[in-house]
């Protein structure tokens, strides 16, 4: 048996509107938060950062981040570093491919098969970083 | 002819956390590659706030749109905060309650029920576009910028 988490882990994927790697950054903290950890992993809206929401803010500030970004210009790290915090766990979801390239996404609005189960494996993988954080460690 | 088409930017919210979220970024994404094709440019709101002078520019040069999915309107205070005031703020709860469909529960995986949610959304941000052009194309005419 696991020791119960500390606390929440905050799942940021960028908003990557036109981008197959942003879809994929979406797709792959939503599986962190509904499937792999639910009740540990949560998220929020990225934008709320951008104007400054006091509920986002706290969320943020007071727990520790996993930053899920399409693109090097990592909106996603850069949106949480804006508030003064450094994200403990700054990912690009290009490196996921890097890992596991039989797993090739493509799509924006929808990714294909390859796509969500390269999500799924990401967050699959993802599970322990989030376990390590929850409890308090660094990564 | 001869008419050059006015660029119009769709800022879409985006929320990864809100089932709205998801429709906003599909709506969106449905405008720019079948609705209105060549003459609508997405822009990826946290770019504002992660250095995107482009983005920022564009938004500042051109007439934008902004679609929010929740009342906190992140895409039309950012917009306001970082470029200028959008040209329409759309709201989706908004849409979806004048057309009578319920807002999709879910965040991902949309099935035909949440797709009438997409498209409601998409032919309204269609209709916000068309309306935004016109207007530039009669201030092009009579010279004011």
């Amino acid at each position: 048996m696991g020791e119960t988490p500390s606390k929440q882990v905050v799942v940021l994927a960028c908003s990557g509107i036109g981008k197959t790697w942003g879809a994929l950054a979406r797709e792959t903290a939503l599986e962190l938060v509904e499937r792999v950890r639910p009740g540990v992993a949560t998220t929020t809206c990225l934008p709320l950062l951008v104007i400054n929401d006091p509920e986002a803010r706290r969320l943020v500030l007071d727990h520790p981040v996993i930053t899920l970004d399409g693109c090097p210009k990592a909106c996603a790290r850069k949106s949480v570093e804006a508030l003064g915090k450094k994200v403990d766990q700054p990912l690009e979801t290009i490196q996921f491919y890097t890992a596991h390239r039989d797993l090739k996404p493509e799509g924006v609005a929808q990714l294909n098969e390859a796509g969500l189960k390269l999500a799924q494996v990401a967050a699959n993988e993802l599970g322990s970083t989030v376990d390590r954080l929850a409890a308090g460690e660094q990564t | 002819m001869g008419i050059p088409v006015a660029k119009i930017g769709i800022v879409p919210c985006s929320g990864e956390a809100l089932p709205a979220g998801t429709v906003c970024r599909l709506a969106c994404r449905q405008v720019l590659d079948k609705l209105r094709p060549g003459q609508t440019v997405a822009i990826c709101l946290p770019l504002f706030i992660a250095g995107g002078e482009e983005e920022r520019g564009f938004a500042a040069q051109h007439p934008t749109i902004t679609v929010d999915g929740c009342e906190k309107h992140c895409a039309a205070k950012a917009t306001e905060m970082f470029s200028g005031k959008p040209v329409q703020a759309l709201l989706i709860p908004e849409i979806l309650k004048k057309h009578g469909i319920p807002t999709p529960t879910r965040l991902r995986g949309f099935g035909a029920e949440e797709e009438a949610a997409v498209q409601a959304v998409a032919d309204e941000i269609a209709q916000a576009v068309d309306a935004a052009a016109q207007t530039r194309t009669q201030e092009n005419r009579h010279g004011v910028v």
